[in-house]
C-alpha cells in the first residue's frame, strides 16, 4: 500500500525543464534541427544541425550514408558549426535513427512540411 | 426569461400538487395490498379503508393516540412531538408539492418506492415534512431521528391498530414493540426513500435541485445555448495554394489566415519561410509567393506547427491569444486564461547551398 498523496509527482513534467525553454530563448544550440531544402524538381536536401559535441559528425555521416543509401556532405558553418547534409528526404529516418541510437527524442527537432 | 419562468412554476406546482394526491391516494390504496404482504397483517385487513382516511383523520387518531401514549410512559416524548407535527401536518400537505415542482420524476421515483414500502414509511415522509416545519424541534429530531424513525413506526402501527383493535391494545402494544425493529431494520431503506421526499416537501430547496430546474428551463427558453454548450472547434480556412510557373506557389489566402489567428503576416511568413527553408515575397493582391513547389497539404502542415508553436496557449489550449514583442523578445498573452509566457524568436537555422552560386547574391 502506498499513499498516493505522498508520491512525488511532477505536476509539470510533460512542460519540459522552464530553465531550458528560457536558455533555448538565448542559446540556439539547445536542439538538434532537421530540415529539408527543396532543390529543383521533386529533389531534396536534408541538413542536420545542432549536433552535441560528443558525437563524431564524420562517423555518423558515414553511419548515415550506409544506412540511407545516399550520399551527403559535411558542411561547416560560419554561424552553425558542422552541418551534415544529406540527399533526398531523409527526416524521418534520421529521427528514427537518433532516437534508437540512444539520443533523446525531446531534444530532436524535425522542421519542414 | 423570467416572465416565463413564474408561469412555469404555478403550472407545475398545480400538477405536481394533483400528482401528490394522485400519489398518496394510490399509495394509500396500495398499501392495503402491499401491509398484508410485509408484517402488519390484522392491522391493514381491519383498517383497509381508516388507512385511506389516515391522511385526513390523522388528528383523530393521534388523539386518540395521546389517550394510550398517557398510559405508556414510553411515549411520552413521542406524543409532544406528534403534537406539534400535526399542526404542521396540513401545511406539510401543502408545501410539499411546490418545492417538490424542481423535479417531478424524482418524486415519481419516491413515490413508486414508497409503493413498494410499507404504508408506514409514507406516514414516515409526512411526519417528516412536519418534523422540518417545526424548526426548534428540528435539531434535535435530527439528533433523535433514528430513535424518532422507531417512534413514528411504532405510532403508526398504533394508529392503525388502536382505531380498529381498541381491545387489543396490550397485544398491540407487544406488535408495537416488535415492530420497530423490523422497521428499523427496514429504517434505512425508508429513511432513504424518506429522505428525498423529505427535501422535497421542506420549504428550502436543495442546490442541485435548483441547479437542475434551472438548466432544464433555460435550455427549454433557448436551445440554441445546447449547441453552443457544446465547444465549438477553432477552425481556419485551409490555405489555398496555386503554382505561379513551374518553381513558384502562390498561398492566396495567407492575410486572412493571419487574422483569423491575430497575428502579424510578417511574422507567419517569416516562419513559413524558415521552416521550408525557401524564400518569397508578398505581390500586391496580398498573396504570397513561395519559392519552390508546395502543396496544400504541407503548407497546413507548417501553419498547424506554428499555431501549436505560436497562437495555442500552452495552458489552456485555448487559442484566443495576443503576441507582443518586449525587449526583442516575444510573449504570448492569453485571452482566456491570462498566462503569459514567451516563445520562442523564429530562427531560420542553416540554409544549404542550392542552385548555381553564381545566381547566390551571398555565394
Amino acid at each position: 500500500m502506498s499513499v498516493q498523496n505522498l508520491n512525488t509527482y511532477d505536476p509539470f513534467a510533460d512542460e519540459g525543464d522552464p530553465l531550458g525553454d528560457s536558455k533555448d530563448v538565448n542559446s540556439p544550440n539547445d536542439y538538434i534541427h532537421i530540415r529539408i531544402q527543396q532543390r529543383n524538381g521533386r529533389k531534396t536536401l536534408t541538413t542536420l544541425q545542432g549536433l552535441p559535441k560528443q558525437y563524431d559528425p564524420k562517423k555518423l555521416l558515414k553511419a548515415f550514408k550506409k544506412e540511407f543509401a545516399c550520399n551527403g556532405t559535411l558542411v561547416d558553418d560560419e554561424k552553425m558549426g558542422q552541418v551534415i547534409q544529406l540527399q533526398g528526404d531523409q527526416r524521418a529516418k534520421i529521427n528514427s535513427f537518433l532516437v534508437e541510437n540512444g539520443m533523446e527524442k525531446s531534444t530532436i527537432k524535425v522542421h519542414g512540411f | 426569461m423570467a416572465s416565463e419562468e413564474p408561469l412555469f412554476d404555478p403550472s407545475l406546482k398545480k400538477k405536481k400538487k394533483k400528482t401528490v394526491v394522485i400519489v398518496e391516494d394510490p399509495l394509500a390504496a396500495d398499501a392495503d395490498p402491499t401491509k398484508p404482504a410485509p408484517e402488519t397483517i390484522d392491522n391493514t385487513t381491519v383498517s383497509g379503508e381508516k388507512v385511506d382516511l389516515g391522511p385526513t383523520t390523522a388528528h383523530e387518531l393521534l388523539k386518540e393516540k395521546k389517550e394510550k401514549d398517557e398510559s405508556l410512559a414510553m411515549f411520552g416524548e413521542f406524543k409532544k412531538k406528534k403534537k406539534k407535527k400535526e399542526i404542521p401536518m396540513d401545511f406539510g400537505d401543502d408545501s410539499s408539492p411546490a418545492p417538490a415542482a424542481a423535479s417531478e420524476a424524482p418524486v415519481e421515483g419516491a413515490t413508486i418506492t414508497a409503493d413498494d414500502l410499507d404504508f408506514s414509511d409514507m406516514k414516515k415522509k409526512k411526519k417528516s415534512s412536519k418534523k422540518k416545519a417545526d424548526l426548534e424541534a428540528f435539531e434535535k429530531e435530527l439528533n433523535d431521528s433514528k430513535a424518532k424513525s422507531k417512534g413514528d413506526g411504532e405510532d403508526d402501527d398504533e394508529e392503525e391498530g388502536e382505531v380498529d383493535t381498541s381491545h387489543l391494545d396490550n397485544i398491540d402494544e407487544a406488535e408495537l414493540g416488535d415492530d420497530p425493529f423490523a422497521q428499523s431494520g427496514e429504517a434505512p431503506v425508508g429513511l432513504d426513500a424518506g429522505n428525498e421526499p423529505w427535501l422535497k416537501s421542506d420549504r428550502d430547496y436543495t442546490y442541485p435541485e435548483l441547479l437542475t430546474r434551472f438548466y432544464a428551463s433555460l435550455h427549454a427558453a433557448n436551445p440554441s445555448l445546447l449547441s453552443s454548450a457544446s465547444k465549438k472547434r477553432y477552425t481556419i480556412a485551409p490555405p489555398q495554394l496555386f503554382r505561379e510557373g513551374n518553381k513558384k506557389s502562390i498561398f492566396a489566402n495567407v492575410t486572412e489566415i493571419c487574422k483569423k489567428m491575430h497575428r502579424q503576416p510578417e511574422h507567419v511568413i517569416q516562419f513559413l519561410f524558415a521552416e521550408m527553408g525557401t524564400t518569397g515575397s508578398v505581390d500586391g493582391a496580398g498573396r504570397l509567393v513561395i519559392k519552390g513547389r508546395f502543396q496544400q497539404k504541407q503548407i497546413e502542415n507548417v501553419l498547424r506547427r506554428y499555431m501549436v508553436e505560436y497562437v495555442t496557449c500552452k495552458t489552456c489550449k485555448s487559442p484566443d491569444t495576443l503576441l507582443t514583442k518586449e525587449n526583442r523578445i516575444f510573449f504570448m498573452a492569453c485571452e482566456s486564461c491570462g498566462s503569459r509566457r514567451s516563445v520562442n524568436a523564429i530562427k531560420s537555422g542553416f540554409q544549404a547551398q542550392v542552385g548555381k552560386r553564381s545566381k547566390n547574391k551571398t555565394g
